[in-house]
């Protein structure tokens, strides 16, 4: 759990989640195209994103392509919220953004 | 993109053999996994369905590779709802790989066509399933929120 906070604690490899939700599936160029970060920094958080099951690799021919895998993500939210919480934070989280737009937090 | 394709992974402090049985075993699948029971062919070319708790086939297909305790690859087509069953079948994949303590799981959810409502539909729902497994096998316990059939479906 340590890892998954530590890779979160990035705007950086935050903004890469964001590129993998936008768009999952991508090569590290692809990423790289979007993303105003030099190669070796990409490489850099995918691999800690990587460590921390942030994000899941596979190998399909000679590409290897990133999917963003929220259940580590999962596995945190449900420590800490209860079964009938689920339904009023969804509708608060909801009504936040759409009163203050799409934010990077 | 030329195919709709969704990859999650977990890694849970069991054993291959007790993964797997959780994968393909009724009484297990029904404790996780929303109450549907899982029967699965045991050989390749073999049936498979999940059936929902008030009798309905959910979703079905066929076996298409078999590796007890390594792979298992499946067809799946859902069958209760019209506007996702016309998309046809998809396609399943289970890998299991001991990693020191733990097993690793790769799930892989893919169907070759672009924007399928199939994967996007089944895409919300497992990260949430895949969490409740690997806490019933780790702590015997799985997620509240997947113990029950959703109202309404």
């Amino acid at each position: 759990m340590d890892k998954v906070f530590r890779a979160l604690a990035d705007p950086g490899r935050r903004r890469l989640l964001d590129r993998l939700h936008a768009d999952n599936g991508q090569t590290l160029g692809e990423l790289c195209r979007h993303l105003k970060m030099s190669r070796q920094a990409v490489t850099k958080h995918l691999k800690l994103l990587e460590a921390a099951n942030l994000v899941a690799v596979i190998w399909r021919g000679r590409e290897k392509l990133h999917y963003l895998n929220p259940v580590p993500i999962v596995e945190i939210a449900d420590r800490w919220i209860g079964k009938y919480e689920r339904g009023r934070l969804r509708a608060l989280a909801d009504l936040k953004k759409q009163l203050e737009g799409e934010t990077d937090g | 993109m030329a195919n709709s394709r969704f990859v999650y992974v977990t890694y849970i402090r069991t054993t291959p053999e007790k993964l797997w049985q959780a994968l393909i075993d009724p009484e297990f699948t029904q404790r996780y996994w929303c109450e549907t029971r899982h029967e699965v062919s045991s050989h390749k070319g073999g049936a498979w369905r999940i059936m929902a708790p008030d009798g309905r086939v959910a979703d079905s297909g066929e076996v298409l590779e078999i590796e007890p305790h390594r792979r298992l690859v499946l067809s799946w087509r859902n069958e209760f709802m019209p506007e996702l069953r016309e998309e046809g079948f998809s396609r399943l994949t289970y890998e299991l790989e001991t990693v020191g303590e733990s097993v690793k799981l790769t799930v892989i959810h893919e169907m070759d066509k672009p924007n399928s409502k199939l994967i996007a539909t089944v895409s919300t729902g497992w990260p949430h399933i895949l969490a409740s497994l690997k806490s019933l096998l780790e702590t015997g316990e799985p997620l509240e929120e997947t113990t029950r059939w959703p109202k309404g479906f």
